[in-house]
């Protein structure tokens, strides 16, 4: 009889501090997910609210006097445009640099019958590890006369290390060695096997890898930064970095505006907007391709 | 092999078939080496030559000579770079920040993977993981953006401040704030991301451990610390590892968008300082040089910490 009573208030205790837990568990989580929104939700309303409102400490849940201005001002502003255009280009051609460069390095190492792998591999791998730095990397991109091509942009990343890994992991664990043994039996090339049988095998990858660097080649800016100096080739991030950092709304956005005050006021508006503006694509895309982030970081992770 | 040498006429030397028999494996395969030479030429131009270009900081590097005929010089830019009154604020500039940020940035990820891990829902816990890894997607530039205007005078955390009756502050003005901003923003943006791979991590655990756990009166509690934890600790090692190693690795990008002329005491980075002494008032060989300092200590320290960290739990990144 005590043995048991003992027993049953040790479970009761147990779950009691057990709920104590979950319920201080899910309040931080409910805090966490309120900190990481409200940035994003608080730069939606600003964007439609008139500014003497925020800095009034007006605006809090909803949009106060909603205005549509700032958008208007970006929508009808031809760097804006340009930017995007190039971002654009950029991403595409950048991205399809990336993959094929990838994608055929990454399974030439992930076949045990490479010879010579381990040595290649060592040779990019030393590359995460050391590299020559910011200056002889950017002379070596103006001495190839790259300077103000959009090349500069692509070329100097067209593989990254890590991705590499990723892809090379990839293959080695779903591409069955039968697979290929069977193939080769048949007459199949290795060209002809990677395009027929491994690349249709492995769209997941494919996936990861194109997300991967698209999403790097949208919102990089510094390359921009450095190797371009001709405002016809500037990225939105670099247009973007002027208008927010800078303080340089162009001209046509604001030039018509007297005032001081009513400069600044709608460039406040329109810092807010361009950021919604130049996140969009990302914000449509991201919850349809976040599961395979994910599982690029999950492969990548298996082997680092 | 052994058939092979019987039956040739000429009599083989041992050194001459390896050989042979490895150009053999080569051609075999010429397709995949046909694969990767792209790759291992950009590797080649992009990585490399930089590393060879890395010499100028041992010249005086004039454009019209180039590298080779560049007259060498020594340690003379080290030298003077030592010798400068930026160097110990660089130092610690860099330093500082890097080691707040591991201090604050290593523990939180693991602190959100252990909580989600504990979510029950399936439905709320995949919610939460889409929104906390939302930030990681944010441009650098718009990140920074943010910041700006969220700190601004009249900004929402200044109207925030003053609901509870503060003084607003200037934040983008003043030295002191820099480093809170950069590493708190930081937080914000990679926390949930860098969560995954804990989260990998803790998908893997056995939950047969959890049940014996639960049999012997473990609460939830208590499994976290005995169970969870030993769990993730090799992931955890090793995300120590690399990013000690990359501690003089200061994300120069962001912290090039945060500097205004009046937090420059303490914004100022080594990465900056590289970017503004070489790009900006093309001082090659000195801003190699100090690029170069950088880069030798990042790799000392990350051979070390590996070195340790291989003593202490036996695993280490080779």
């Amino acid at each position: 009889m005590n043995v048991l009573s003992f027993e049953k208030t040790k479970i009761t205790r147990r779950s009691k501090e057990d709920k104590i837990f979950d319920i201080i568990n899910y309040v931080l989580i409910a805090v966490i997910l309120i900190l990481v929104i409200y940035p994003l939700y608080f730069i939606i309303i600003a964007s439609i609210s008139d500014p003497n409102m925020i800095h009034q400490g007006k605006v809090w849940f909803l949009p106060k006097e909603v205005t549509f201005e700032g958008y208007k001002r970006i929508f009808n502003d031809p760097k804006i445009w340009i930017g995007y255009k190039n971002s654009i280009i950029y991403t595409l051609v950048g991205t399809l640099v990336n993959i094929s460069c990838t994608l055929t390095a990454a399974y030439a190492l992930s076949r045990k019958d490479l010879y010579g792998k381990r040595i290649i591999m060592s040779f990019f791998l030393f590359t995460m590890f050391f590299s020559g730095g910011l200056i002889p990397t950017y002379l070596i991109v103006k001495n190839l006369g790259l300077l103000n091509t959009m090349w500069a942009l692509i070329l100097p990343k067209a593989v990254a290390v890590w991705n590499l890994i990723v892809a090379k992991t990839y293959f080695e664990t779903t591409i069955p060695n039968e697979l290929l043994e069977s193939a080769k039996i048949d007459g199949c090339s290795d060209a002809k096997f990677f395009w027929k049988i491994v690349l249709p095998l492995s769209k997941p990858i494919v996936a990861v890898m194109v997300l991967f660097y698209a999403v790097g080649h949208w919102n990089s800016y510094f390359d921009a930064l450095i190797y371009l100096n001709n405002e016809k080739l500037y990225p939105l991030q670099l247009i973007l970095r002027n208008i927010l950092i800078q303080n340089e709304a162009s001209t046509q956005m604001i030039g018509d505006l007297d005032s001081l005050a009513a400069k600044q006021r709608v460039s406040e508006l329109i810092k807010y907007g361009v950021i919604i503006v130049a996140s969009i694509p990302l914000l449509i895309a991201y919850p349809f391709v976040q599961k395979y982030f994910v599982k690029g970081v999950m492969i990548g992770g298996i082997k680092g | 092999m052994k058939v092979s040498v019987k039956d040739n006429t000429e009599i083989v030397s041992p050194v001459v078939l390896r050989k042979y028999t490895y150009t053999k494996k080569i051609l075999q395969n010429y397709q995949l080496y046909l694969f990767i030479l792209p790759t291992i030429i950009y590797f080649i131009i992009f990585h490399y030559l930089p590393m060879y270009g890395v010499l100028i900081a041992f010249k005086d590097f004039v454009a019209t000579k180039g590298i080779i005929s560049s007259p060498w010089v020594g340690f003379k830019h080290f030298e003077r770079f030592f010798d400068s009154y930026q160097f110990w604020r660089l130092i610690k500039n860099t330093l500082g920040l890097s080691v707040l940020q591991l201090i604050v940035g290593f523990p939180l990820p693991i602190l959100l993977a252990l909580m989600l891990n504990q979510i029950r829902s399936e439905k709320y816990k995949r919610f939460v993981q889409t929104v906390v890894y939302a930030p990681h997607f944010i441009s650098v530039v718009v990140l920074a953006g943010m910041i700006y205007v969220f700190f601004s005078n009249n900004g929402l955390v200044n109207n925030i401040i003053m609901i509870f009756g503060g003084e607003p502050i200037s934040f983008m003005a003043k030295p002191e704030w820099f480093k809170p901003l950069y590493v708190a923003s930081g937080v914000w943006q990679e926390t949930g991301w860098a969560a995954i791979i804990y989260l990998a991590a803790l998908a893997g655990v056995n939950p047969e451990l959890h049940e014996a756990a639960v049999v012997d009166g473990a609460n939830k509690w208590q499994r976290i610390l005995h169970v969870d934890i030993p769990a993730i600790m090799p992931t955890a090692v090793i995300v120590l590892i690399l990013s000690v190693g990359n501690i003089m690795n200061v994300g120069f990008e962001k912290a090039y968008l945060l500097q205004t002329p009046l937090n420059q005491p303490s914004a100022e980075v080594i990465p900056t300082y590289v970017y503004k002494m070489g790009l900006q008032q093309a001082q090659y060989s000195f801003s190699a040089a100090v690029g170069l300092f950088n880069a030798v200590i990042n790799l000392i320290l990350l051979i070390a910490v590996n070195k340790f960290a291989k003593k202490i739990s036996g695993q280490g990144l080779w």
